[in-house]
């Protein structure tokens, strides 16, 4: 029982983390019916600045305590990431804007790679580490060992999560936001500056990225130019699970994947007695991925899409 | 110049079978003979991206996953022609098979696939490749099927009628590498690929095809049974691919799931899109130059040499990066693609009537 409860919290941790960066892509998806394929490279910068800006704050002021240096770590990112996004999506994403679908997608896929080769000239091919610096205090709960920093990631997750809502629900902008995702032309007609509301949607996603990206190289120790892109096919992923283009339908996807993904990784060996190891956790996701999708072709969360005419 | 050379249709046929025909020559002595290597890489992405345009060109369906079935026909090859099983069949035997089970697979794949749409569709055959390529990376327990990471080696080069690709041939004091003999292998299978891709998109089939991409429901209604056409889409360009993934693992002796991965399903897609999907001179063009312009920019070693004095940055990590650049910039340039087809370029000159129209159906031009 205690392998369950453990790899459930292990699960939500991971699925926390993937439901923030689902978010990023639901957003843009949801206005813009664009996969922004470039928003897990964002993440991995955001991880890079982040981690560049906490090994100057260690070499300066190496008694600062290990949270306040990562709080600044992560308070370097967040510009930067934002910036990037507003540059890629004012840069390669709307010229394109009235052309095909799939262009857009392309010039995303051509940005991502960009920002994965300029991740490697500036940091290069290897890990970078993510000095310990925070306290390793763990609980105990059910069972399970819960470190603190996984309760920070999720408590921390679940409020942006809240602070998002709130934003999209509450807000001036969040209603300009999904009035552009309704209808562009209409949202025009009413006042709205749809251009302003759409970079605005890049920057927050970012934003909510970044710290994503903080999350993960904390989480595992380490970060790497390549990480953005499993991360970025795994929060997609999650998105496209909870109904893509739905904000509440990315955090129970993300959530969901995650557990999935964890206990898959503890239980495959038992249900095809000992045929399929760990390393399968990535096809079990995935399977679950197409289960969901055959039977609820439009995500858990996600309207029917009406067959148009 | 060009006006007259349209009117001669048959003189500009001769002029390019002879250009074919000489071009590894040309490049083996212009260039070395790594870039006749370059020139078979063209040709079996060329394969692919014919194979994909089927499915997505054509029938609109997004594919994702598409490198799935280029692995299903290396892999097959590899266990019916190497030591790792001791078999060794006949060239002609096993790619014929490795193609039939690739769309063997598309048609398992398409099945669960039909009711989804656009983005859904993407994600799911993407999973399905990722799935593979975890099992290819894995299956080296319990049993050793795959020889997972390390890979399969020594397969059996092509044979045909006694000659062997697998050794270098010397002729007039010269001596010419196998890739020369894989060159006009390639260069034959592509253009039985391209002929059936053309004579496909004017046929009944081709044409159901465009009704679904078009608008599903309407062509529906015209009498068309959707379900066996998109199944019979999936099918085709699977077997093009397992096709091209046959000769892959021939030509290279080696593979590993490494090959494989999802970067490969992007980048042919990416020929595709860029070329100008659904038009088959232009995923040629799209094809040629997604394949040639990373082995170019391999020589900007030289180039930094010869203008810096110095290599500054090395090129192996500069390469991928101008290529990201150059892609978002030509996609920038021609959102339709570089050579669209002629319904597209309409489509995007459309009167605003017609172009709302097309914004609804899934992946066409928006207005």
């Amino acid at each position: 029982m205690d392998i369950f409860t453990q790899q459930l919290v292990n699960g939500l941790v991971l699925g926390s983390i993937y439901a923030l960066v689902a978010l990023g892509y639901t957003m843009v998806y949801g206005i813009l019916e664009l996969i922004n394929f470039a928003h897990g490279e964002v993440t991995m910068i955001g991880a890079m600045v982040a981690l560049t800006a906490i090994g100057m704050l260690v070499g300066v002021a190496p008694d600062l305590p290990g949270v306040l240096v990562v709080l600044g770590g992560i308070l370097v990112a967040i510009p930067i990431c934002m910036l990037l996004a507003f540059g890629i999506e004012k840069i390669a994403y709307r010229p394109l804007r009235k052309a095909p679908r799939l262009a857009p997608l392309i010039t995303a896929i051509g940005v991502s790679i960009i920002l994965q080769n300029l991740a490697m000239l500036i940091w290069g091919r290897q890990y970078v580490s993510f000095p310990e610096i925070l306290p390793t205090t763990k609980y105990e709960l059910l069972g399970a060992h819960i470190s603190l920093l996984q309760i920070v990631i999720v408590g921390l997750a679940l409020s942006i999560m809240a602070g998002l809502w709130l934003l999209v629900e509450r807000t001036r902008l969040g209603r300009a936001m999904r009035a552009t995702a309704q209808s562009k032309e209409v949202a025009e007609l009413m006042g709205v500056n749809v251009d302003r509301v759409i970079s605005a949607t890049f920057i927050i996603g970012a934003a909510i990225a970044a710290i994503a990206g903080v999350m993960v190289s904390a989480y595992y120790g380490l970060a790497h130019y390549y990480m953005g892109f499993m991360l970025g096919l795994k929060a997609f992923s999650a998105a496209v699970l909870g109904g893509i283009g739905n904000i509440a339908g990315a955090m129970l996807g993300g959530l969901l994947l995650g557990v999935i993904e964890a206990l898959g990784a503890g239980y495959i060996g038992d249900i095809t007695g000992g045929f399929l190891g760990s390393h399968y956790q990535d096809v079990f996701a995935f399977f679950v991925l197409i289960a969901v999708l055959v039977f609820r072709p439009s995500g858990l969360l996600g309207e029917r899409v009406a067959n148009r005419a | 110049m060009l006006e007259r050379l349209r009117q001669r249709p048959r003189l500009v046929f001769a002029l390019l079978a002879v250009l074919l025909a000489v071009l590894p020559f040309m490049m083996g002595f212009g260039l070395g003979n790594s870039w006749v290597r370059v020139l078979d890489f063209v040709l079996l992405y060329v394969l692919l991206a014919i194979g994909l345009n089927i499915v997505v060109g054509y029938a609109g369906l997004l594919d994702l996953g598409y490198i799935a079935f280029y692995a299903l026909g290396a892999y097959l090859y590899a266990w019916l022609a190497s030591p790792h099983f001791g078999l060794h069949l006949p060239f002609w035997a096993v790619l014929p098979i490795g193609a039939m089970l690739a769309g063997l697979f598309g048609v398992l794949l398409g099945a669960p696939t039909l009711r989804l749409r656009g983005d859904y569709l993407a994600i799911v055959t993407l999973g399905f490749g990722e799935i593979i390529r975890i099992f290819m990376n894995n299956l080296n327990a319990p049993f050793n099927l795959t020889n997972g990471p390390q890979g399969i080696n020594l397969i059996d080069p092509v044979r045909l009628a006694g000659f062997s690709f697998g050794k270098p041939l010397h002729l007039f004091g010269m001596t010419f590498p196998p890739t020369y003999f894989y060159y006009y292998l390639f260069l034959g299978v592509t253009l039985l690929a391209i002929f059936v891709a053309l004579r496909l998109q004017d046929s009944r089939i081709g044409r159901a095809w465009a009704a679904i991409r078009e608008d599903e429901i309407a062509a529906a209604a015209m009498g068309i049974n959707t379900r066996n056409m998109k199944l019979l889409a999936f099918a085709m360009g699977a077997t093009f691919g397992g096709l091209a993934g046959g000769l892959f693992a021939a030509f290279q002796g080696f593979i590993s799931p490494e090959s494989f991965n999802l970067w490969e399903s992007i980048l042919v897609l990416c020929m595709i899109v860029l070329g100008g999907m659904g038009n088959i001179p232009g995923v040629i063009l799209g094809a040629v130059l997604l394949t040639v312009i990373p082995e170019a920019l391999r020589y900007l070693g030289d180039l930094q040499r010869a203008t810096l004095g110095h290599v500054v940055v090395d090129p192996a990590d500069l390469r991928m990066l101008l290529f990201g650049i150059a892609l978002v910039a030509m996609m920038l340039f021609r959102p339709a693609g570089l050579l669209p087809s002629r319904q597209r370029k309409r489509e995007f000159a459309a009167e605003d009537g017609v172009a709302e129209q097309e914004q609804a159906s899934l992946y066409d031009a928006r207005a």
